[in-house]
């Protein structure tokens, strides 16, 4: 079976040491993530994982049982590119006196749909969102000039059709420890 | 603040007890029914010793040589008994000493509650003395862990880790409490834990499963049912002995589901896997319908899963989501606890008998008797024989007794030879395969299950792992039974060197003291048996003997365990010498 981009989305508590839990999943199979990101849920209290990993369709099956069976994970679920909309940040702070000495730079930022965050006489902040090679494009665009940092997000999705997982949460009481 | 807001909720909830965190410890245990745990004191868990020491009427405490000890007579006490074990142990070097019979407890799915103490709260990732990062560590091998840093957090948090412990698949559970929570002072309330919402453990079964593995039942020509300790974890003994007879299906099982059917019965056929039984195996890949019950299809019994059972339609009875398809892929999963989908499905099945087949496996036994059997258990040969003790042991015991085995050639041994005509009977380190399990899990099944005879069969390599222990039998006086299967050698290791590595034995010989001398130094009554006239009287003394006995018998050096399947072979390739 061919290895493929699987996006996981992870319902779970919000406890400490779950993190940990969830990637010790990875790790046992040595398996590396390409990102994971964690955020508050559309339910309170309920925190969301969004894991971006390139594995075979049967492992990616096998590893969302896994998370599953841990006891605060309430679903995890796992979707492939074209059931999801999903997105990277990216954000590049670059010198200002180049905005000056390289009048094309602004072009760049222009034809690139990106925006200028922050602007202060020694640097300025670009931040890109979209998907990888939107930001890798506008990232080889502005390398020439000379980055001053340079990071990205790991990826958040939201898929396209309802997850089961709405109702059930509907349904949640609040519970202690 | 703090005891500010303390003092209004006490006098908010008059029925509740004010009390420390470490009491709050104990009176959980207590609420939970436990009267017994396991453990070694030390600087972070004082507080919970102090408390133990005041409830040493209602809870007693069994003072372990190590903590590994303790680990593992909190399993032997659950495999046994059927209820949680607990351990507790100090910080640090005590909690770190607590991995292996978790790992253990983990990958056997045994119930067990490990409390460990922690440095004080505001000390956390300081490097201060003792501490170490255990729920860090034991995350991977636990069910569930949790670190309380608060005594109001206590009953909580206690009461959810042994409903977690027990229910569903069981497994380990780990509470880290730190020093300044067994200090604080609580309200004590204590409800037991129903339910966490995150969490279902038991899976709802699907009536059309149920339905669907009938039919393939009531149509297979040449069925095999081979059955895993998930029988005995879910009590479902009777449910599946009622669905063997009426099915009259050949029934097979996996090391740990050993005991669920008594070994004579008509239709048990033997043991699967790498050390089974020739007929069980071979059939594997001849079976048209393999039903697999409350098992999850280990590389130790399926051998190379691409040529496993292929031609066979697969129904898999299993609580766990995550096992259906982990390594073999199931053509009908029948989720839920085996009592009631076996008890659901037994209506839905035709009474069957399948002598044909089942003669299949007879005459597979045949062969596997007169190539390896009768040498094993009626040696020819002058040096005594593993089997040949097993043997004598069933003809004392009647098969009656808890054998514990550890892990190597006399673990397969007592697994093939051994007889038993009662489930909980058989206790040993399946998946994780831990030398030095068996004395101390010896001292928690007889704990477990005091009326019953414990004889734990250990070679000489695993015993010097976990010896120590024996200071806890003297201690305690369990009468618990104790031979040591003596090659001066590591024995399956040696046997892999033998076949696999040219007889390349590199240190797998063991230059070994006098164990009589040393059980003797803990007061233990001791044997030495080198010579086959002695054997019998020695197993005689032995299981007459109401106290503690060590019986050390000295076996053939080189004996290879057969039948066997090679690693990464295939099941039918199963060799007999």
């Amino acid at each position: 079976m061919k290895k493929e981009n699987f996006t996981l989305s992870v319902y779970t508590e919000n406890n400490i040491g779950l993190l940990n839990r969830i990637s010790a999943i990875f790790l046992k199979r040595h398996i590396n993530l390409d990102s994971m990101t964690a955020s508050q849920s559309e339910i309170k209290n309920v925190f969301r994982f969004t894991i971006a990993v390139k594995v075979t369709e049967e492992q990616v099956k096998k590893i969302v049982l896994q998370i599953e069976k841990q006891i605060e994970v309430i679903k995890a679920f796992y979707h492939k590119e074209e059931e999801i909309i999903y997105q990277e940040t990216a954000l590049f702070k670059v010198d200002s006196k180049l905005l000056f000495e390289e009048r094309q730079i602004q072009n760049v930022i222009k034809n690139s749909n990106a925006n200028i965050v922050t602007v202060t006489p020694e640097f300025f902040v670009i931040e890109k969102t979209g998907r990888r090679r939107e930001v890798e494009a506008l990232y080889h665009k502005l390398e020439p000039y000379g980055l001053m940092q340079f990071v990205r997000s790991g990826r958040i999705a939201i898929t396209k059709e309802k997850m089961d997982i709405s109702t059930l949460l509907e349904n949640f009481t609040e519970e202690t420890v | 603040m703090e005891t500010q807001t303390q003092t209004i909720k006490k006098e908010a909830k008059v029925a509740t007890e004010r009390m420390t965190g470490a009491e709050a410890v104990i009176r959980c245990l207590l609420a939970e029914g436990v009267d017994l745990i396991y453990g070694y004191p030390g600087g972070a868990i004082m507080p919970v010793y102090d408390e133990l020491y005041k409830y040493q009427d209602k809870l007693s405490h069994i003072l372990t040589r190590h903590e590994q000890g303790a680990t593992h007579a909190a399993q032997g006490y659950a495999r046994a008994s059927g209820k949680v074990g607990v351990a507790i142990a100090t910080s640090g070097p005590g909690a770190t000493n607590f991995v292996t019979g978790i790992a253990d407890a983990q990958i056997d799915s045994t119930p067990m509650v490990c409390i460990t103490g922690q440095v004080g709260s505001h000390l956390l990732g300081s490097d201060a003395f003792q501490e170490t990062d255990i729920i860090g560590i034991s995350t991977p091998i636990t069910k569930w862990n949790h670190q309380v840093t608060k005594a109001e957090d206590i009953p909580a948090v206690l009461a959810k880790a042994f409903y977690i412990a027990k229910s569903g698949r069981p497994g380990p559970v780990l509470v880290d409490i730190t020093k300044d929570a067994q200090f604080g002072e609580l309200d004590f309330e204590y409800a037991i834990c129903k339910g966490v919402r995150s969490y279902k453990p038991v899976p709802e079964t699907d009536p059309k499963s149920l339905e669907e593995a009938s039919k393939l039942i009531n149509e297979a020509k040449k069925p095999m049912i081979v059955f895993g300790q998930g029988v005995i974890l879910g009590e479902a003994e009777k449910e599946l002995i009622s669905f063997i007879e009426k099915s009259g299906i050949p029934s097979a099982w996996t090391i740990l589901g050993l005991s669920a059917v008594p070994t004579a019965h008509p239709l048990n056929v033997g043991m699967v896997g790498m050390h089974g039984n020739y007929g069980p195996n071979k059939l594997t890949n001849e079976c048209d319908l393999l039903l697999a019950i409350g098992m999850r299809f280990d590389d130790r019994v399926t051998g190379n899963l691409e040529t496993y059972a292929k031609q066979a339609k697969i129904v898999h009875f299993e609580i766990d989501p995550a096992e259906i398809d982990k390594n073999v892929k199931a053509d009908v999963a029948v989720m839920g606890n085996v009592k009631n989908t076996l008890s659901q499905l037994l209506p839905l099945i035709a009474p069957k008998t399948h002598d044909l087949w089942l003669q299949e496996f007879r005459d597979y036994d045949t062969i596997e008797y007169d190539k390896v059997i009768k040498e094993e258990l009626h040696p020819s040969k002058e040096a005594l024989s593993m089997g040949e003790v097993l043997r004598g042991i069933n003809e004392e015991t009647k098969g009656d007794a808890i054998i514990v085995s550890d892990v190597g050639q006399h673990q397969m041994i007592a697994c093939r030879y051994a007889e038993f005509t009662k489930s909980k009977s058989n206790v040993t380190s399946g998946g994780l395969g831990t030398m030095g399990f068996a004395l101390p899990a010896a001292i928690g099944a007889k704990m477990g299950a005091p009326e019953r005879e414990v004889v734990a069969i250990i070679g000489d390599g695993g015993y010097q792992m976990t010896i120590q222990e024996l200071g806890t039998i003297f201690q305690t006086r369990v009468p618990v039974k104790i031979v040591v299967l003596n090659n001066d050698f590591l024995g399956m290791v040696r046997q892999w060197q033998q076949l696999f590595f040219d007889k390349r034995y590199a240190s797998t010989e063991m230059v070994n003291p006098d164990f009589v001398t040393i059980a003797k130094g803990y007061h233990i009554e001791a044997k030495r048996v080198t010579k086959r006239e002695d054997l019998q009287g020695a197993i005689a003394e032995m299981i007459a003997s109401k106290e503690p006995y060590f019986l050390e018998v000295c076996v053939e050096k080189e004996n290879n365990v057969f039948p066997m399947i090679p690693t990464g072979a295939s099941v039918s390739d199963i060799r007999l010498s």
